[in-house]
Formats: structure tokens, C-alpha cells, sequence
């Protein structure tokens, strides 16, 4: 088996290849989360009401709660990368760590707003009940809502997974080493963030009173 | 892979060092991933072409002879879904692409070497998909899964061969961040942005459009599964959406998609033809404005596919102006191949000779397209015959000739072994013989009339098929051939030179075939792109 | 499967030969063009060929002023085309004001067919020669097209929604009528014809035969069973706006676009009422989805459309 070559002339060369794949990578993100809003935008535009209506069964407590600890978050990953940079290790890792658990709290409560939509009977393809009129519209809203936040969720999770990964990796190799898979990984986590400040708006936000 | 005497030349040659079936499948060689790929799709293809037989034989007939009306379904859904996502889209890109990019620009390997490897991992599990949808029992909504019939009406096994489509899509989009990052990041010092190959921005431009393409196609898709498994959709009207969003959607990727299959054709014939007409190509930086022209107002047209499906006039308007534009650059690159032939010194070596064949289909097949560009024509031709010939003169005359001329140019570098070049000649004749008898009449059937994926049709249009399916079996032999003596030649041919056609380009300075390291040091490039000599300049 | 049409090499509708005549120009731009190319790289490929004596000094590697001119010929060439075809394109979306209607209803695998005086067939469209006739068309399941070679036209027909097509037969005969897009497993049987029949002779044929209730007719009594005019009506006391008059007319919305009202708009307005409320109205319209079969839609539509000089 032929090894990897040293194809890498410098490091500053696989600094700028990384940098660019991942940006390369967003590009592509934003792309697979493009059918999912416009076929939102053309939802709602049929529906209006329907998709008002439903927006205000969703949970506009959790949702803002969330859009803040996730906001943090973002604050905390920054401050990571910063502290990977100037070789800070034990700041970098506990910065890593918060920023795991924001994310964890995000997901958390996540989950019990799922919950209770399910109590509701708000998931489209589990016994769904809605105002009579409007049940065809919302139901249209909860699966756009669920595909979203789901598909959301997932990108979350290994976010979360990659961050602790990074903060376990401290232990053992110099900030130096690692700072460019955390400014990488950091740039993930804010697109994460970023997604997420488009779906508040669009699912909790739609006409609420 | 057993060490032959002759390769005692070269024993660092990538093909050596780890000969075992695991240190090929655990390989970050972009090199073997090549190789890896060839095979893959070269399965796919006669897979795909197995299809295409059956359908031309039960075409000999206006009646339902052969095959029953629910298995020619699944036989042309197969046939586009194989030849779309197995063959077409990674077919230059990911053989030869892979094989000769880094080569080209003088690098030792591609910029991530294990998502190339995981690129072709995930292709061989979507192909699984695809294949367990076969042996299921096929899926019989088209290729273009067209929304409310794939998500409430068709029975077949749509779920499985979206998977297959959906995994698939991710490959591309790994070989495509790669190739992006590779060019951008890898060059040998020297080989700046106007240097590089025309074969490089080709894959260039196309990398690009796989990545910021695919992903909607995934998406799209994703959302034709959610509405056959919850009942609930955007799509079904009857549900309460919109049957024209999913054509917007699937469109958006599978215009550029065409482009993602031909532009890599478009860079294969820029090679061959001016080492073979011992001349620089004319008009090298209009080449490369045309590549990236064309891939950009690619992204612009897909709404051309839907003059009759019921979106605004207004729309179809816009949309036919940029579908004419979009031809523009294709014209530019005909009109520079030929002249790059003016004042050579033309030799007809079997890759010549499939690169004019390209030229020519592709010719063909550009100027229909202007046809089915004009909306008040359109809306007579569009999901006719007239249809079908337009894309397989691109696609097949053009994709399929240029990757085939592209095997065997570089075939030497690839095997370091030599190919039978008469047969190689009789095989690239036989090919575009039988492929005209194939698709030109398909041309007259559509103008007469006969919609696509009818499998009994009015016998008024019994002689034109009779025509094609002859074609089809005379394209299929011409298909074999190469099968047959490309692999005799890697196994008993002799020994290739490094250079055989004295071309220029940087993998041309290495061996054949080439070390693991690509090149012994970094290359370093002084000179501009094709510098070829016409010899007996005043004779 | 047998079908007596002929090749539709002569076209037999109006726009037919408009049609034509861009084809044939076409046809001769492009056959021009692959004739050159095709004569110049045979004429190069043996004039160069590799051994011949010729004069092969100063080898162009770019010219600017050629590389121009062959952008901008074929530019202005597809500009050219490109208006002529937008604006016979244009024409196919502008029906005669004294188009005859018929309503047309896809299905996998057949075209229902039904006549403004109720008339009904199957797989077969009956017009008079010289007389423009606009199709109104759903589908009842899938995407179907609704497709006749001879008359150059096309359409494809949508469930959820209604298109439209319009054609003047200008040769008596019976032509093909073929489904365009694939829905599925009996696609290819999906097929029919369109009789050309004398204007005397296409009166009689509406005449006889088993009629159904006139369109209209049939309209009315929804519109009043299903309760439409509880609120619709002059007369009622509910807030709703009126009827008459109210097709082809530009209707303005609350949010302030405007939209002609055609019988999509019409259909969007009982199944859909939330999503386009008039201005100066209130949301108060229950739906009616899954109420009202495909027929009797298209009937209750007939029947408002009607109402165009109605008070």
C-alpha cells in the first residue's frame, strides 16, 4: 500500500488547502438546505394563514431560549479558536467544552419541544390534529418544521462531536497543532449557528401577535 | 497485478508496491482511485448499455413483443438512472480526471486523499443500492422522478433507488471539493491559472458545479422520500403542493448536470486535438472563458426543460434567451478545434480519430439544441424522439466518444502497455457509424411525432426504428471492441514510452506508467500550454 | 394498436405553418453550419495531414478580430431567432376571443372529454374545421401532456391546477392525439384522435348522440347544492363577493397583487380560499377540498365563467 505521499509542499500550503475545502464544503451545505426553504417560500406563499396559524402552535419560549444559548455558543467557539491561536491550551480547552455543552443544551431542549409537539399532536405523520380548516396547511408547516430543525439537529450533533473530539485531542497535542482543525471546525459550527438564525424567523416568528 | 519482466523498468510504478485486493480497496493513490473507479463504471456502463439493448429490440416492433409495458418502464428508468449517475456524471471526472489532475499540474496527490478514496466508497454503495433496486424489481418513474407519479402513484421501489441516487450525489461531491481545492492549492511553481491545461479548467469548471449542484438534487429527492413515507408533501397537489416545485428543483441540478458531463469531454478533445495536429490550440484563453462561460450560464437555464409544463410565459421567455446565449461559448470551442487543425501537421492515430468523431456529433448535437432552445418549437419537439437524439448526440456522440479517445491517449501512461492500433481505429469507426444509424433517425421520428417512453407506437414509425435498433446493434459491437483489446493490452501489450505521441503537458515527463510520487522533484513549468512544433514548417 | 393518421408532415392547424416556416429556417442555419465544419475539418484533416507538402508558415495561435466575428454572428443570429420564436410563442398564449371551450379531464390511462353542451367522449376530440378551440385541462391523478403532432402543439396537463390550449384545425381528418409525458405504466396506450369534422356536420355530431346535463346546467345545480350561493348571491347577507362578471376580469388581493381571474384562479379560490383574498373581504370562506370531484369542478367553473354578462 502506498502511503500518503507528503503532497504538501508547507505546512502553510495545507493550511490554505484545509481552509479552502472547508469553505468549499459550506458552499455545498448551503446548497442542500436551499430546496428545503424554497420549497418553504412556496408553501407559505400558497398558505398564508395556515402557515401564520401553525407557526403560533410552535414554542416561542424554547425557540428564542435556544436562538440565545446557540448565539453564545458561537461566542465561546470563537473565543476557543482565539485561545488556540495565542497556545493557550487549558483556556482552549475549557472554551471547547462550553461550547460542546451550549450545544448540548441546545439539543436538549430540542428534544422537549419535540415532545411536546408530539403531546400536541403536531408531528405530521403521528396522528397530526389541527384546526379543521387549517390542518392541511399546518400539517405542511410541521413537516417543513421537522425537516428543518431535524436536519438542523443532525448538523448540531456533529458539530458537537467534532468539538469535544478537539478539546480531548488538547490533552495530548500542542494548541499550535491543532489550531487549524479548530478554526476549521469553528467556522462549521458558526454556518451551524448561522442556519439556525434563518429557521428562528421562519418557523416561530411567522405573524405572531 | 502480477509483476511482468518489462516492468523491471519502472519498479517504482504506482501498479507495484502492495499487489494485494486490500491494498488496492485501502489505497489513497489517486492514481489506483482511478483505476478503481475505471472499473467500476466500465460495469455500470454495460450494465446501463444491457438496458438500452433490450429496449432497442422491443423497439424493432410497434407492438409489445418482447417486453411487457411495466418492465420497459423499469428498463429506460434503469437505463437513464445507470447511464446518468454511474456512468456519465463521474465518468471523465473521476477515471481520467482523477488519474491525470494532480499529474497535469505537477502535484504528488490530490489535496485530501482520503475523501478521494471515500469518494469511491460511497459511489460503490449508492451502485449496491441501485443494483438492490434491480434485483427488488426496478423502479419505473423515469430518471427524472417527476413528482405527484413518484411519490403517491408508482409501486416500485423508489425509496431504493433514490438511496442509490442520494449516496451517490455525495461522491461527486467529494471528487468535486477536491479537484477544487487540488487546483486551487497544488500547482507545481510556474503552472499559473493560465498555464494549466485545458483538460484542468474543464474539470475545473465542473467540480464546481458538482458541488454547488448536487446537493440540491439530494435535497430534492430527500423530499420525494418524505412524501411517499408520511403521506404529507410539497410536491403532490393533491396534498397541497406544487408539482412544478419539483421540476424547478430537479431541473436546477440536472441542466448544469449535462454540463458536469460534457464540459470534461469538451477538455479531453482540447488535448487530443492539437497533439495531433502538432499545433497549440487556437484561441487558448477563449477556450478557458468559454469552459467557465458555459458553466455559469449553465446554472441559468434549467427552466428550457419546462415550456409546456404549465409555467409562465414570462419565464419560458427569459429562459430561451439564456438557452441561446448558453450555446455561444459551445459554438466558440467547435469553431477553435477546427481551426486548430489549420496549417497542422495531422496525424490519424486512434485518439484523433475519436476526438473529430466528438467534434462532429457534438456539432450535432449543439446545433439541435438550438431547436429545442426556440419555445414555439420546443413546445412541438420537447418529450419527443427529437429529445432523446439531442441529448444522446451529446452525451453518448460527445461524452462517451471523448472519454474513449481520452482512454486511449493516455491509455499508454495508464497500463504502460501499447493497444492494438488498427483495432483501435476499426472501433472508433464502427462507433460512429453505429452511432449515427442509432440517433439520427430518432431526429426524424421526433419531428414526426413519437413521444419518448412509449414502448408500442403507431406503426407509421416502424421503418425509423427499425434503423435505430440496427444502429444500436453495430454502436454495441464498436462498444465491445475496446473492452476486449484495452484489457489484452494491459495484460500481454508492449512496453510504452513514456511519451508515445511526443505530446507536451507535464504527465507526458514522467514514466509510463507513472511512480507512486507522481514525479521524482516538483516539476517546474517556464513555457505556455501545447507547445507544439509543426515540423516541416515551410515544405 | 392501429391509428390511420397520416405522417404529420403537412401541419393542420393554424399556426401550423408558422411553425414551419421558423423549423425550415432553422433547419437551414443549422445544416449550414454543420456543413461547414464538417467541409472544413475534412479539408484541413487532409490538406494538413501529417506528410503532406504544404505550406504550413506562420500557424495562427489566436486572431482576435475572427474569434469576434464568430461570437458575434452567431450572436445576432440567436437574437434574431430568438424573437421570432418569442413572439409566435406569445401567440400560443392568446386564444380568439371567439374560441369554442371544451374541458378536457386526464387520467391515467385516457382523455375524458366533455363539451360545453354536455356532450361527453372518450379518447377522441371532435371540432369543427376553421373554428379556434381552447382546451381547459386538469389532471385527476398525474402529469399527463395532451399532445398532437399534425397541429404542432402541445401542453402538458396538471392535477391541482388548470391549463389551456388553443388550435384552429384548418384540414378535415382524424389525427393523432398522443400523451407526452410519462405517467406511467400505460403511458404509450394513453393515446386517441382529434376529429376534424365540416362545421354542419360537427353540429350535428354535438347534437346527437347521448348528452350528459349541459356543462353549465350541471354547474348551477352545484353551485347551489354545495351552498355557494347561500353567500355569493346579490341577495345574501354574508360579506363575499360577487360572481358575475368576474372571469378574465383583474382581481386585487388584500396584500395588494392583482391576478387575472382565470380558471386556475377560480378553482384556487374554492379549494384554497386563504390564499388569495380579495380586498375588501374578510378570510371567512370555508374550503371546499375534497368536497367537489374533478368534474364537478370543472362544472362549477363553467358555470361562474358563464355568469361573464350574467348580472
Amino acid at each position: 500500500m502506498s502511503a500518503p505521499a507528503a503532497h504538501f509542499e508547507t505546512p502553510q500550503n495545507r493550511r490554505e488547502a484545509a481552509e479552502l475545502g472547508i469553505w468549499v464544503f459550506l458552499a455545498t451545505e448551503l446548497m442542500f438546505f436551499g430546496p428545503l426553504f424554497l420549497a418553504y417560500a412556496a408553501a407559505r406563499l400558497s398558505y398564508p394563514e395556515g402557515f401564520a396559524e401553525a407557526s403560533r402552535h410552535t414554542d416561542v419560549v424554547i425557540g428564542t431560549a435556544n436562538t440565545a444559548v446557540l448565539l453564545t455558543s458561537s461566542l465561546f467557539m470563537a473565543l476557543a479558536s482565539r485561545s488556540a491561536q495565542l497556545g493557550r491550551r487549558r483556556a482552549a480547552s475549557l472554551l471547547l467544552f462550553i461550547t460542546a455543552l451550549l450545544g448540548t443544551a441546545f439539543l436538549v431542549l430540542k428534544a422537549m419541544e419535540y415532545f411536546d409537539e408530539w403531546q400536541q399532536h403536531l408531528v405530521p405523520w403521528l396522528d397530526f390534529r389541527f384546526e379543521p380548516g387549517l390542518a392541511h396547511p399546518a400539517s405542511l408547516f410541521y413537516l417543513l418544521y421537522f425537516a428543518m430543525t431535524g436536519l438542523h439537529a443532525i448538523h448540531l450533533t456533529i458539530g458537537i462531536v467534532l468539538v469535544l473530539v478537539f478539546a480531548w485531542r488538547l490533552r495530548s497535542h500542542s494548541p499550535a497543532s491543532m489550531r487549524l482543525q479548530i478554526e476549521n471546525g469553528g467556522l462549521y459550527w458558526h454556518f451551524v449557528d448561522a442556519m439556525w438564525v434563518f429557521l428562528y424567523p421562519l418557523l416561530y416568528l411567522v405573524e405572531r401577535a | 497485478m502480477s509483476a511482468e519482466p518489462s516492468r523491471a523498468f519502472h519498479p517504482e510504478s504506482y501498479l507495484h508496491g502492495g499487489d494485494t485486493f486490500v491494498s488496492w480497496l485501502t489505497t489513497r493513490d489517486h492514481k489506483r482511485i482511478a483505476l478503481l473507479y475505471m472499473i467500476s463504471i466500465t460495469g455500470f456502463f454495460f450494465l446501463g448499455g444491457a438496458a438500452a439493448t433490450i429496449i432497442r429490440l422491443e423497439l424493432l416492433t410497434p407492438n409489445a413483443d418482447l417486453v411487457d409495458a411495466d418492465t420497459y418502464n423499469e428498463l429506460f428508468t434503469a437505463h437513464g438512472i445507470i447511464m446518468v449517475w454511474f456512468f456519465l456524471i463521474p465518468s471523465i471526472p473521476a477515471t481520467l480526471g482523477n488519474f491525470l489532475i494532480p499529474l497535469m499540474i505537477g502535484a504528488r496527490e490530490v489535496a485530501f486523499p482520503r475523501l478521494n478514496l471515500a469518494s469511491w466508497y460511497l459511489y460503490t454503495l449508492g451502485g449496491l443500492f441501485v443494483l438492490g433496486t434491480l434485483i427488488a424489481g426496478g423502479v419505473d418513474t423515469g430518471w427524472t422522478f417527476y413528482a405527484p407519479l413518484s411519490t403517491l402513484f408508482s409501486h416500485s421501489h423508489v425509496e431504493l433507488a433514490v438511496a442509490g441516487v442520494f449516496i451517490v450525489g455525495f461522491s461527486s461531491i467529494l471528487t468535486g471539493l477536491n479537484f477544487i481545492v487540488t487546483v486551487h492549492r497544488l500547482r507545481a511553481p510556474g503552472m499559473t491559472w493560465f498555464r494549466l491545461p485545458l483538460f484542468v479548467w474543464a474539470n475545473y469548471a465542473t467540480s464546481i458545479i458538482l458541488v454547488l449542484a448536487t446537493p440540491v438534487l439530494a435535497m430534492t429527492l430527500l423530499l420525494i422520500v418524505f412524501e411517499r413515507v408520511t403521506g404529507i408533501g410539497v410536491f403532490d397537489p393533491a396534498l397541497g403542493g406544487d408539482p412544478l416545485l419539483f421540476q424547478h428543483l430537479f431541473w436546477f441540478y440536472s441542466h448544469p448536470a449535462v454540463y458536469i458531463m460534457v464540459l470534461p469531454a469538451m477538455g479531453v478533445a482540447s488535448e487530443i486535438i492539437p497533439c495531433f495536429a502538432r499545433k497549440p490550440i487556437f484561441g487558448y484563453r477563449t477556450m478557458a472563458y468559454a469552459i467557465l462561460g458555459i458553466g455559469m450560464i449553465g446554472f441559468l437555464v434549467w427552466g428550457h426543460h419546462m415550456f409546456v409544463s404549465g409555467q409562465s410565459m414570462y419565464a419560458s421567455v427569459v429562459f430561451s434567451l439564456l438557452s441561446f446565449l448558453v450555446a455561444i461559448p459551445s459554438a466558440i470551442k467547435v469553431f477553435n478545434w477546427t481551426a486548430t487543425l489549420y496549417k497542422g501537421s495531422i496525424l490519424f492515430a486512434s485518439p484523433m480519430l475519436y476526438a473529430l468523431g466528438f467534434v462532429g456529433l457534438f456539432t450535432i448535437g449543439g446545433l439541435t439544441g438550438l431547436f429545442l432552445a426556440a419555445t414555439a418549437l420546443d413546445v412541438h419537439l420537447t418529450d419527443t424522439y427529437f429529445v432523446i437524439a439531442h441529448f444522446h448526440y451529446i452525451m453518448v456522440g460527445g461524452t462517451v466518444m471523448a472519454y474513449l479517445g481520452g482512454l486511449h491517449f493516455w491509455w499508454p501512461k495508464i497500463v504502460g502497455r501499447v493497444y492494438p492500433e488498427t483495432w483501435a481505429r476499426i472501433a472508433a469507426i464502427t462507433i460512429f457509424v453505429g452511432f449515427n444509424l442509432t440517433f439520427f433517425p430518432q431526429y426524424l421520428l421526433g419531428v414526426l411525432g413519437m413521444p419518448r417512453r412509449y414502448h408500442v407506437y403507431a406503426p407509421e414509425y416502424q421503418l425509423l426504428n427499425e434503423f435505430s435498433s440496427t444502429g444500436a446493434g453495430i454502436l454495441a459491437v464498436g462498444y465491445l471492441l475496446p473492452l476486449i483489446y484495452l484489457i489484452w493490452a494491459m495484460l500481454r501489450g508492449a512496453q510504452a514510452p513514456d511519451n508515445p505521441w511526443q505530446a507536451t503537458g507535464l504527465e507526458w515527463q514522467t514514466p509510463s506508467p507513472p511512480p507512486q510520487e507522481n514525479f521524482e522533484e516538483t516539476p517546474r513549468v517556464s513555457g505556455e500550454p501545447y507547445a507544439y512544433e509543426t515540423p516541416e514548417r515551410n515544405a | 394498436m392501429t391509428m390511420q393518421a397520416e405522417w404529420p408532415l403537412q401541419s393542420a392547424s393554424s399556426i401550423g405553418p408558422s411553425v414551419d416556416a421558423l423549423f425550415m429556417c432553422l433547419l437551414g442555419i443549422t445544416a449550414l453550419v454543420a456543413v461547414a465544419v464538417a467541409s472544413l475539418v475534412v479539408i484541413f484533416a487532409v490538406r494538413y495531414r501529417h506528410g503532406a507538402k504544404v505550406d504550413r508558415s506562420n500557424p495562427p495561435v489566436k486572431m482576435r478580430w475572427i474569434e469576434i466575428a464568430w461570437t458575434a454572428t452567431p450572436l445576432a443570429i440567436f437574437l434574431g431567432l430568438f424573437a421570432w420564436s418569442s413572439i409566435l410563442f406569445a401567440e400560443f398564449y392568446r386564444p380568439p376571443a371567439n374560441a369554442m371551450r371544451v374541458h378536457i379531464l386526464a387520467k391515467q390511462w385516457m382523455w375524458k372529454v366533455e363539451h360545453e353542451n354536455g356532450r361527453r367522449e372518450i379518447d377522441e376530440l371532435h371540432v369543427p374545421l376553421g373554428q379556434p378551440v381552447e382546451l381547459i385541462m386538469t389532471s385527476q391523478d398525474v402529469i399527463h401532456s395532451f399532445f398532437v403532432p399534425a397541429f404542432r402543439t402541445k401542453q402538458d396537463v396538471l392535477p391541482g391546477r388548470y391549463t389551456s390550449l388553443w388550435f384552429t384545425a384548418t384540414q378535415l381528418g382524424r389525427f393523432n392525439l398522443f400523451c407526452a409525458e410519462y405517467c406511467g405504466t400505460d403511458h404509450a396506450n394513453m393515446h386517441g384522435s382529434v376529429v376534424v369534422l365540416q362545421p354542419a356536420e360537427f353540429a350535428q355530431w354535438l347534437a346527437a348522440g347521448p348528452a350528459t346535463e349541459a356543462l353549465v346546467a350541471r354547474g348551477f345545480e352545484i353551485y347551489r347544492s354545495a351552498g355557494c350561493s347561500g353567500c355569493h348571491e346579490p341577495a345574501s347577507t354574508v360579506h363575499a363577493p360577487g360572481l358575475a362578471g368576474l372571469a378574465r376580469r383583474l382581481v386585487h388581493f388584500s396584500d395588494g397583487r392583482q391576478v387575472v381571474a382565470d380558471e386556475t384562479y377560480l378553482r384556487d379560490s374554492i379549494l384554497l380560499p386563504d390564499k388569495d383574498v380579495v380586498a375588501g373581504f374578510a378570510p371567512v370562506m370555508p374550503s371546499y377540498q375534497g368536497q367537489l370531484d374533478e368534474e364537478q369542478l370543472s362544472a362549477l367553473i363553467a358555470y361562474i365563467v358563464s355568469r361573464e354578462t350574467q348580472p
